[in-house]
């Protein structure tokens, strides 16, 4: 998949799960830029984009990600 | 089912006017998801919870600590949930003797928990893990863990029988339905020790807020059945009694028939059944009275509406006779237009989206659980009876002119009592149906019943209501308070709605005045406060001669009383 789609449909995720339309992912964006990223949306998060995606992550990777960039090279190499 | 991000945002806007109600959260995993289900369910259905959420694995602390914040939040319902998965843990560490007592001292703890407070604790029970150490041979040894786990849920039913403000979550019965993948997810129980998945909260939720429903006289009473490709398959009208699909022989007719029993075993747990469809009605009737392959026979249906009137008008017109809330119905019909037409119109009946294929009905129906209960009698399986008894009743008085000719011929008696180990499952019962004619609607548990029959500042007396058509069965509680010594307080007066326009207020009255002589007070206090279901008694007291007091509150000064007249004796022993 390409990786301008794959940033659009985690927009859209992001969007729905947090509740806030003008969120915009980049490559950089962690949680300390979005206000209702936390470590329990975090959770709801992930399952949502599996579900998106139709992927598993493992325990590892979802602790790994530093950024948006890192999850979307994960979900790219799957 | 709503998706937990929907429950989610419930709570964005909470709308006003919900009954607030206090629910302490105790769990020994992270337990927020559940508490932000908990709440948006709780929206869903009418209540703002005020929510205590315990910090994490506190549920000893909570308990044992007098001055713990549970206590001091006075919650009305404590859910617990200690999860199957810690306790795999613990099992782990032990030795073999240790193990062997896993379901005991589990027991024991609550045993001892329930015992330290009054609050209602809805337990959540355990869903099976098998670790496979031994394989299916775990069967035969009592020390490995799927013999604890079901030995714990097995005797925990039997604690529940025993303690009044018990009550099992059956999370275990749910996760049998949807499976441990569903409920489980590995990965977001390892990254934030959550044991329950995302997609199993809104399930869980569901289930304890039906328990907490029905403990607040929340529940479904009846199911009003459409009959063509619903109970049976095809269409009586045009493919002929014989025609029909039910039984072992033709088509699908199995999947009806057992569709049928599952009805047939709601009806004789106390749901009032009834018919609503669009057929001559001779011709409906039919199958009831002939076909060998029926489950359901005419005798088991309070009323039988087979007409060309529309739906909706014959639900209302069934409402009419049964005298009980469009919101303690179900209707069950195949056609996703008439679904529609009575969702439109009558807002407050529940019309599950039956499944296309007719074999899917039972099991898409068995996880709705609509039919949750708080008590249950040995009785309720004769209120369709009753219901029937009372439509003949109907047309029998349009025979007289004169209302109080009516009543005299009636011959009613009615027997009037305390509160006995033989009453106490009805009394609780009725105070935990009753929304219409309720004073007061103070619910109370067989537990609290049993309490008020001991202490002597409580006088509880129950009335039964027998006539020439039958016997009506427990139908009206009282529950006088002492406030002083010259004045009675009337804590509780409800009465079943089955029993209206027959003077049974006057009798209820005039014994709670010759009691209140006895006594030798001068006065009684009644109140009224309102909810939204019992405007019916709004000037209750006034029609009973009482003053009102303000506040919703009113006064009977017992040297002005004379009797009332009413046609009702008392039974003699």
């Amino acid at each position: 998949m390409e990786r301008n789609e794959i940033f659009s449909r985690l927009e859209e995720v992001f969007r729905d799960v947090l509740d806030n339309d003008e969120i915009v992912l980049t490559d950089t964006t962690t949680a300390d830029d979005i206000e209702e990223w936390d470590s329990l949306t975090h959770i709801q998060l992930i399952v949502a984009i599996e579900k998106t995606f139709q992927v598993k992550f493992t325990s590892k990777e979802i602790l790994s990600w530093k950024n948006v960039g890192e999850l979307a090279d994960c979900i790219q190499s799957k | 089912m709503k998706d937990f991000k929907t429950l989610k945002k419930n709570l964005k806007t909470i709308p006003a006017g919900l009954s607030s109600v206090k629910v302490a959260l105790l769990g020994d995993t992270a337990t927020q998801f559940l508490a932000t289900a908990i709440r948006g369910e709780g929206v869903d259905r009418g209540l703002d919870i005020n929510l205590f959420e315990a910090d994490f694995n506190q549920v000893q602390q909570q308990f044992f600590d007098p001055g713990s914040e549970l206590y001091a939040f006075q919650p009305d319902y404590i859910v617990v949930f200690q999860s199957t998965h810690k306790w795999l843990a613990q099992h782990a560490l032990r030795d073999e003797s240790g193990k062997a007592q896993l379901a005991d001292e589990r027991l024991d703890f609550v045993r001892t928990i329930c015992s330290l407070t009054n609050a209602r604790i809805i337990y959540l029970n355990y869903p099976e893990i098998d670790d496979s150490v031994f394989g299916s041979y775990a069967n035969r040894v009592p020390t490995s863990f799927i013999w604890q786990v079901r030995k714990f849920n097995y005797h925990l039913m039997e604690l529940s029988q025993q303690i009044q403000n018990l009550f099992v979550c059956d999370v275990s019965a749910l996760q049998a339905k949807f499976g441990r993948d569903l409920f489980f997810d590995a990965s977001v129980y390892t990254s934030t020790e959550m044991i329950l998945s995302i997609d199993a909260l809104p399930w869980v939720s569901a289930r304890i807020l039906d328990i907490l429903c029905a403990l607040r006289g929340r529940f479904k009473k009846c199911l009003i059945l459409d009959l063509d490709n619903t109970i049976w398959g095809g269409v009586v009208g045009d493919d002929g009694m014989e025609g029909i699909q039910l039984g072992h022989g033709l088509g699908i007719g199995k999947v009806f028939t057992e569709f049928q029993m599952w009805i047939k075993k709601l009806k004789d747990r106390g749901i009032i059944l009834c018919i609503c469809s669009k057929n001559d009605e001779d011709k409906a009737k039919e199958p009831f009275e002939k076909h060998p392959d029926m489950v359901l026979r005419l005798d088991d249906i309070a009323v039988f509406m087979a007409n060309w009137d529309t739906k909706v008008d014959n639900i209302r017109a069934i409402q009419q006779i049964l005298n009980i809330g469009f919101d303690s119905m179900v209707f069950l019909d195949d056609n996703p237009f008439e679904r529609n037409i009575v969702r439109e119109h009558i807002p407050d009946i529940t019309v599950p989206e039956l499944p296309e294929d007719p074999a899917d009905y039972l099991e898409f129906l068995y996880a709705q659980n609509l039919f949750e209960t708080a008590s249950y009698s040995a009785t309720d399986k004769d209120r369709t009876k009753q219901y029937q008894v009372e439509a003949q009743r109907t047309s029998y008085a349009k025979s007289f002119k004169d209302e109080a000719a009516f009543l005299r011929s009636l011959n009613m008696v009615s027997k009037v009592e305390g509160f006995t180990r033989f009453n106490t499952p009805r009394v609780a019962q009725l105070t935990q149906r009753s929304n219409q004619f309720n004073l007061r609607t103070v619910r109370y548990t067989e537990g609290e019943i049993a309490a008020v029959a001991e202490n002597p500042d409580r006088i509880p007396i129950a009335f039964s209501l027998k006539d020439k058509f039958g016997d009506n069965g427990l139908i009206c509680v009282i529950i006088l308070e002492k406030l002083d010594a010259d004045s009675l307080f009337i804590n509780t007066w409800l009465m079943s709605c089955r029993v209206l326009k027959r003077g049974m207020e006057d009798f209820t009255l005039n014994t709670i005045v010759a009691v209140a002589r006895e006594k030798g007070v001068k006065r009684i206090i009644g109140e009224y406060l309102p909810t939204p279901k019992n405007g019916m008694v709004r000037e209750h007291y006034d029609r009973l001669g009482f003053k009102p007091l303000g506040e919703g509150r009113y006064e009977l000064r017992l040297d002005e009383y004379t009797d009332r007249t009413c046609y009702i004796q008392i039974e003699s022993e």
